[in-house]
């Protein structure tokens, strides 16, 4: 919302500097987001006299211009038609800068004749469109004197955000009222006494739908000349950015932002058979005021006659029935329109207009009467004619009510004791009655309030007034009940899992939690309650069923950047389902390329499989999980490489993670060049351990007697899972044995073509006796006949 | 006599003469070994009168204990000119680079939610979650947003098809359903944050689909502004690490507040980039207010008995406020290069416990301005 200082003014009777007024609007909660001042743009420009205008000795259409600007005389090339000696205009020195287009002036020669700065054009200096010849002023015009003075304007235009509860801000007068009540000056009253009507209004209006538009005043002008507003009023709506059409177009924009009264006129002579308001059925159609054709569905509320529908309530007038230059009997409208009938119909014909914006917040029924009296006074002053009696059709919507306040409320929501006579004052000033009844405030809201819901709008309404810097900061008193404080198992968990990661050579990212439901489909069936309605575009219309994805598209992408090695890791929701309970936390890690650059020393290697995998048991055993208990099976889903991937799990369905290479067909639908790996830890998987327990470690066991090591290589089936012979090793004696170490995995010549050859390092550890080397040897033979005994190998 | 003066002479000559470690030990057996030269002289003594072993024992004794102590120390001597010489061969080039450590990094989303998660749990906050899917019952109906209120067009949401009948899901415009869930699922009092990833359907410079909010709630039965206020103080303070922060309460309009406010910091606008902290000028930072009665009578709690405040804030913004990063939308792009310049260390973990609250502050040394750790980054570098 835009206003001049000077409009505000006409209601306000106040001396606050514009400094002061700006922060009193945005302290009770008219936020200024901008005041600027044409004058300011404009303040190096002034009023010159073209004392001699000769011939361009080598440009047709150029002359070259003596100008006085009242301290010298210079000379200015110039390509105006009209430039002229005698001529007064606007002129902009060197070194000013050109409001609209930005062009700072220097001296400088054109055509090999120097000029120095520039007579202008209204369009230059931003007043209007006219660009045919420079800016001709009256004869009497000062030269010399700032043509910002001259032309008075030296006013700052400040806008204000308004928020949805404000629809009384969307008139300059209830601006005012707002500030008056904060003490900013005295609200002024307006003469809008009523215009007497010589003749019965002709105009028959029926209101079939009064939910949607439940009063409608209207009133007959005849014998009008419409023609251009008179400057006042064009200045005004010029300076807040509108242009001025004709009187009766500009009157009406003037009621609206003025008094937030929006209203409308039809060309009487235009109209056939009586006016009807209704809904609108499905088929129905209008071309509306912005010359755009709009195709309606049923329920937005219209003003037709006979001819079919000729208006938008509340919204946009019809082509078919607005005013023209020569418009000479008009039908002036004053209503009322239901504010979620509005919003609707604006929402869905994308229609944002003056009007629209107000009555879907609100209009103030009480203004209507005056503002058709007002409009009729203005009308009559600038197009003449004579006007009829004002038909009143409906009743007007009660929008004032009681509400209660306690008025130590105040204090116990707002933490700042007030009085009860300020309480009463504020209130009585923001338009409010007031009557004390027993120990509480009766609070009878104005018309223009229908936001007041309770209680506790009334305390803002007198803390916003009052001022929200006088409530003092109290530190929160100990809560009522002893509550949780602090993070709880899992998120505790998150944040390890996720700096177990980032200290493994991961970085963290963070992707959109959607992607293109071609690539969703590829992890998960896509199911159509994940797919948005209304995607920002279709490349991010699926929740994602997975986190893989979206890393190996960025790992894609890094890879277009020149990355070779790349690894990173994201924390986050995916989901199975539409319900809380299909929302799952998981944390998923991609790796491509090498674990680190070129070195002189130390060459980097490839990541593979058991760098995703060492990755996923990193985090599992970070977090707390059994990962000693827990099994590593060759079984991952679809998007892994069936032969390079597997999951850990505790017994046969509780998958903690899955790991492994990328199935390639996943990269090549994805687009990303492979091999890549990746894990992804089911977080919500993971057992906490048993509550109770405490967080005792139990005490430290050491054994004093020797640890004994032993090397051994079986030969084994080429298909043997390594974890069997160290689960067959390892039950030989699970007493004595404290550490088994698969140190060697050998392929190729000296053992058969589908062999492999397993070594193996264990550590014995007695806790009762030192070993002698007979024990020893009985325990190496053990190992050697359960490892044959299960699974087929032998002692190489 | 003589004969052992002129003796221990020649042998000790010859000990401080050796410059060998073999060539000590052949001069140790020869001298003091089992059948070296003073050995044997000592041996004689067996044969001797009483009055001749007085004199001579303790002698020859002197004797071999002077030769013994003097190839000892000849021998460490010998041992320690060896070590030097092999130190010095054993000199390498330490301007060598070292072998690269894998950095990897937290992004700056975890990093801000870790803070802010201490700031307030140190408060006495806990921290709670919910679906990103959301009813609308959840998202608005709850918050007091009726379904053609102005202010659900606040809200540009992202829905899901309708289903069979006729309600349809949404993705969270705002954290503010975790609140309505936490007040359903138990009594009063509350003390909460909610931190999530929260959606609209708005993509330009400074917005992207998704991004992330932190809100706060605390009801219990005498709660007002000035403890909100305490509150939000508290926070600016901690998390911009500034002793004296500036703070402005606006009045505002949120449906699910009233009183409502918004709350500015006090900054300065310098080249294009913001100063916390500096300056006159104000930066919006968050919206607050009391939670609107309407609201707890839709979660059923008596709006005479329990009261209190909620505020909410962007935590993409603040992270980008507090450690200068200009666009939102890289946050999401998992660029390497971005995601290194701004990320943090594995173990950068956030603690109240460090003077001022952050670790960034001492690597400044001490310097209260929370700007210029991370200018923006360069991205014409490839790695």
């Amino acid at each position: 919302m835009k206003f001049t200082l000077s409009w505000l003014k006409e209601h306000l009777d106040t001396e606050a500097p514009i400094n002061e007024i700006s922060e009193k609007l945005t302290a009770i909660g008219l936020e200024v987001e901008e005041i600027t001042n044409p004058a300011d743009d404009l303040a190096p420009f002034v009023i010159a006299e073209v004392l001699e205008a000769g011939p361009h000795p080598d440009a047709d259409k150029l002359q070259v211009l003596k100008v006085n600007t009242g301290t010298e005389v210079i000379q200015v090339v110039c390509g105006a038609p009209n430039a002229r000696a005698g001529l007064k205009g606007a002129f902009a020195p060197s070194g000013a800068t050109i409001p609209t287009n930005g062009m700072k002036l220097r001296p400088t020669k054109i055509r090999g004749v120097e000029s120095n700065g520039m007579m202008c054009s209204e369009r230059e200096l931003g007043l209007g469109d006219d660009h045919d010849g420079i800016i001709d002023l009256p004869a009497d015009a000062p030269v010399g004197v700032k043509f910002a003075d001259y032309k008075d304007m030296d006013d700052p235009v400040i806008e204000i955000a308004i928020t949805p509860n404000h629809q009384d801000a969307l008139g300059i007068y209830g601006i005012a009222r707002d500030l008056a009540a904060a003490g900013l000056g005295t609200l002024k009253q307006r003469d809008m006494s009523p215009v007497k009507g010589t003749f019965e209004n002709p105009q028959k209006v029926v209101l079939a739908n009064p939910e949607a538009c439940p009063v409608f005043a209207g009133r007959y002008i005849r014998g009008i000349k419409n023609g251009p507003s008179p400057e006042w009023l064009q200045k005004k709506l010029r300076a807040l950015g509108m242009k001025p059409i004709s009187a009766l177009v500009d009157i009406t924009n003037y009621l609206t932002y003025d008094m937030a009264r929006p209203l409308h006129v039809f060309d009487a002579d235009k109209l056939q058979g009586d006016i009807v308001v209704r809904l609108s059925k499905t088929g129905e159609s209008l071309t509306a005021l912005d010359d755009q054709d709009y195709s309606l569905e049923d329920g937005v509320c219209v003003i037709t006659d006979d001819s079919g529908v000729i208006g938008l309530g509340g919204v946009m007038g019809g082509a078919s029935t607005g005013c023209q230059p020569g418009t000479v009997n008009v039908f002036l409208e004053a209503a009322w329109f239901d504010p979620i009938t509005i919003a609707m119909a604006g929402r869905k014909l994308g229609i944002d207009s003056d009007a629209r914006y107000r009555f879907e917040r609100g209009v103030d029924p009480d203004t209507m009467m005056p503002g058709i009296e007002y409009a009729t006074q203005l009308i009559l002053d600038m197009c003449g004619g004579e006007a009829s009696d004002v038909t009143v059709s409906g009743t007007a919507p009660v929008i004032s009510k009681t509400v209660p306040l306690r008025p130590g409320r105040v204090g116990h929501l707002g933490g700042v004791e007030v009085a009860e006579s300020d309480i009463i004052g504020i209130l009585s000033r923001l338009g409010f009655q007031v009557a004390k009844s027993g120990n509480k405030l009766d609070v009878v809201t104005p018309s223009w309030r229908c936001d007041i819901d309770g209680e506790a709008d009334l305390v803002e309404e007198v803390l916003r007034i009052y001022g929200y810097d006088q409530i003092r900061s109290e530190p929160l008193p100990a809560s009522s009940r002893e509550i949780n404080t602090g993070l709880n198992a899992m998120q505790r968990r998150v944040r390890t899992a996720k700096r177990t990661a980032a200290g493994r050579g991961l970085r963290e990212a963070v992707t959109w939690s959607f992607l293109p439901s071609a690539q969703a489909a590829l992890f998960a069936d896509l199911k159509p309650e994940l797919v948005l309605s209304n995607p920002i575009s279709s490349d991010l219309d699926a929740m994602r069923p997975n986190l893989l994805p979206n890393l190996i598209t960025a790992a894609g992408r890094n890879m277009d950047r020149g990355f070779r090695n790349i690894a990173l890791f994201e924390c986050g929701n995916q989901f199975a389902s539409d319900t809380p309970e299909g929302q799952s936390l998981v944390l998923a890690g991609i790796r491509r390329g090498q674990t680190g650059a070129k070195h002189w020393a130390k060459g980097p290697q490839d990541v593979d499989a058991y760098t995703a995998k060492a990755d996923a048991e990193a985090i599992l055993s970070a977090i707390g999980a059994k990962i000693d208990n827990a099994q590593v099976v060759a079984e991952a889903p679809d998007w892994y490489h069936p032969g390079r991937s597997g999951v850990i799990r505790l017994g046969p369905k509780n998958i903690l993670a899955w790991f492994g290479e990328i199935h390639p067909a996943i990269g090549k639908a994805l687009d990303v060049k492979g091999p890549l790996v990746g894990f992804e830890i089911l977080l919500e998987n993971i057992p906490f351990s048993k509550s109770g327990k405490g967080n005792s470690r139990g005490p430290l066991r050491t054994s004093d007697f020797q640890a004994v090591e032993r090397d051994f290589a079986f030969v084994v089936d080429r298909n043997l899972a390594a974890a069997e012979l160290i689960k067959a090793v390892r039950t030989t004696d699970k007493k004595l044995i404290s550490e088994v170490t698969l140190f060697d995995v050998y392929v190729g010549p000296g053992i058969g073509e589908n062999q492999k050859s397993l070594a193996l390092n264990v550590k014995l550890q007695p806790t009762d006796k030192t070993l002698t080397e007979e024990e020893i040897e009985q325990f190496s033979s053990k190992v050697i006949t359960n490892v044959e005994k299960r699974c087929g190998g032998v002692l190489r | 006599m003589e004969d052992l003066q002129r003796l221990e002479t020649e042998i000790i000559s010859a000990i401080v003469a050796c410059d060998d470690l073999g060539g000590l030990e052949e001069l140790r057996v020869a001298e003091v070994g089992k059948k070296g030269r003073v050995s044997l002289l000592m041996r004689k003594l067996g044969k001797m009168s009483p009055d001749e072993k007085k004199e001579f024992g303790p002698k020859l004794n002197g004797l071999k204990n002077r030769i013994i102590d003097g190839i000892t120390a000849q021998k460490t001597n010998l041992e320690q000119q060896e070590l030097n010489r092999r130190l010095l061969s054993e000199k390498i080039d330490i301007t060598l680079p070292t072998p690269p450590e894998n950095m990897g990094s937290i992004h700056p989303i975890t990093q801000v939610m870790d803070e802010v998660a201490e700031i307030f749990t140190e408060i006495g906050f806990s921290i709670a979650e919910g679906p990103e899917i959301e009813e609308d019952f959840y998202n608005f109906t709850a918050l007091n947003i009726p379904a053609e209120h102005p202010a659900r067009q606040m809200h540009d949401t992202f829905y899901f098809p309708e289903d069979a009948e006729g309600n349809r899901k949404l993705l969270r415009t705002h954290t503010s359903p975790v609140q309505i869930r936490t007040m359903m699922s138990g009594p009063p009092p509350y003390r909460i944050i909610a931190p999530g990833r929260t959606y609209r359907c708005d993509s330009d410079a400074t917005h992207t689909p998704m991004f992330h909010q932190v809100e706060a709630l605390v009801i219990d039965k005498d709660i007002h502004m000035g403890h909100l206020k305490w509150c939000i103080e508290e926070f600016c303070r901690k998390f911009f690490e500034l002793d004296d922060v500036k703070i402005r309460f606006r009045p505002s309009y949120f449906p699910f507040t009233e009183p409502s406010a918004e709350v500015d910091i006090g900054c300065a606008f310098k080249d294009g980039e913001i100063l916390i902290g500096e300056g006159d000028d104000w930066l919006e930072i968050m919206g607050c207010g009391m939670v609107n009665p309407r609201v707890l009578e839709n979660v059923n709690l008596d709006p005479d008995e329990y009261q209190g405040f909620a505020f909410g804030m962007g935590l993409d913004r603040i992270a980008m406020l507090k450690w200068g990063i200009p666009d939102l939308r890289d946050f999401f792009a998992a660029d390497l290069r971005w995601l290194k310049h701004y990320g943090f260390a594995a173990l950068d973990i956030p603690s109240l416990s460090t003077q001022g609250g952050g670790n960034e502050l001492r690597e400044r040394g001490g310097s209260s301005s929370p700007k210029g750790d991370r200018p923006p980054m360069n991205k014409k570098g490839n790695k």
